[in-house]
């Protein structure tokens, strides 16, 4: 890949999906882009970069898609899904008594496992929750992945990572070589096509949000404006989920950690009072990619 | 050290799960069919089985009743590792009180969650990105 053709895909990603590649990831491009280039006819790098120049379109809308998927797993990391109902569900019935209501956003939903985990977990809890309405709603950047997850079908190999097997027999149902997810578990998680990066102030108030694993490929200033955008859309007493290696911690101070639960973090009250950004080291990339 | 006990009549699964599970701090005893695992139990109870279906002799389905009507035979994680990969087979491993279920081809990311699943290992601090 020529120097010219990996700037050019690093600029046009960091615009369209905030994707933040540092200058030495062009083997992550190569093993993304070269099977897309193959299915489109392509000899290689070079002439899908000039596909796209000419203007492509759809040719552009999945190298963001080939770029910006990765695998997930049920339950992944499992301990956010414990804090989940040990810790902010008991909260939130309590809170919500009156209104008898919840929303919860999975605003990196990617191919469904995480927002249907989190409904076979309130379909555990189904006692405590008779006469609540529930809402899931689980976003993501690319279509081709929200379709997956609407189907809710998985092969053998998804269905093995983290799932245990009383709840595939439980909610899932064998095609084949495939599992599909039942409805009933499907019709509690809505989906919607959004970019973190635009305005999404239209969804409304949520009282949980699952954001894992997808700031981590921001550069810093892309975080905190997320974050300060995502305080804005969460009740006062709303909780906050980020993946294992993400942190709000020397970014901004619109969210609060948890005490003692690991990932877990509210909103403090402080609506965009930004840490100063001389406290923190520019990245290289985010600088070049100005 | 946990002892695993890997019931499989292919020499080159209980070769690959021994590395897998050896890799994961398991003591390793294998045993070609059911009987043979009977045999192993009765001399020292495992803290984990991982189970193939079909074998000679006798099949890990019957091994699993005998293995829970066993003094400590209670005690065990089972955990399926079989071909047979249809929701009749799991409800029956199930109902005979298997922990989990494992429907081959399996890799390590499998067992090593499925393990977790039974609390046989504990939570890596986070899967990579």
């Amino acid at each position: 890949m020529t120097p010219p053709d990996y700037e050019y895909l690093r600029k046009l990603l960091k615009d369209l999906s905030g994707l933040d590649l540092s200058a030495d990831k062009q083997y992550l491009i190569e093993s993304r882009l070269l099977p897309l280039s193959r299915k489109r006819g392509l000899a290689g790098i070079s002439e899908l970069v000039q596909k796209m120049k000419s203007g492509s379109a759809s040719l552009v809308a999945q190298v963001v898609d080939a770029m910006t998927t990765n695998e997930t797993f049920f339950f992944r990391d499992k301990v956010p899904f414990d804090h989940f109902r040990d810790t902010i569900m008991p909260e939130v019935l309590k809170a919500r008594a009156g209104r008898k209501s919840i929303r919860i956003w999975c605003a990196a939903g990617s191919t469904g496992q995480e927002p249907y985990s989190l409904a076979m977990c309130l379909k555990e809890m189904s006692g405590a929750l008779a006469g609540w309405r529930v809402e899931i709603i689980a976003t993501d950047l690319s279509q081709e992945v929200l379709e997956k997850s609407k189907a809710g079908i998985y092969s053998q190999f998804e269905v093995q990572r983290g799932l245990p097997i009383q709840l595939l027999v439980k909610h899932f149902k064998q095609n084949g070589e495939f599992w599909q997810i039942s409805p009933e578990i499907r019709a509690m998680v809505a989906h919607r096509q959004l970019n973190l990066l635009h305005d999404f102030s239209q969804l409304g108030a949520f009282d949980v949000i699952f954001c894992r694993n997808v700031l981590i490929y921001f550069d810093q200033d892309t975080k905190i404006n997320v974050f300060g955008r995502l305080a804005r859309s969460m009740e006062a007493d709303g909780f906050l989920v980020l993946g294992a290696a993400e942190t709000v911690v020397g970014l901004t101070d619109v969210f609060k950690p948890f005490p003692d639960k690991r990932g877990l973090y509210r909103p403090s009250g402080a609506r965009g009072t930004f840490a100063p950004a001389a406290t923190a080291m520019p990245r290289m990339a985010a600088i070049a990619g100005r | 050290m946990k002892t695993c006990l890997v019931v499989d009549d292919s020499g080159v699964v209980r070769k690959i799960a021994r590395r897998i599970l050896e890799e994961m701090g398991f003591n390793i005893i294998e045993a070609e069919d059911g009987a043979k695992a009977l045999d192993a139990c009765k001399r020292a109870m495992p803290e984990a089985v991982l189970l193939d279906w079909n074998m000679p002799v006798m099949d890990g389905f019957e091994f699993l009743g005998h293995l829970r009507r066993m003094p400590g035979g209670d005690a065990p994680k089972v955990v399926f590792c079989t071909t047979e990969n249809d929701m009749d087979h799991i409800s029956r491993a199930l109902h005979a009180g298997a922990n989990e279920y494992i429907m081959k081809p399996f890799d390590k990311d499998i067992v090593a969650t499925k393990f977790q699943e039974v609390g046989l290992i504990e939570l890596p601090e986070q899967t990579p990105v």
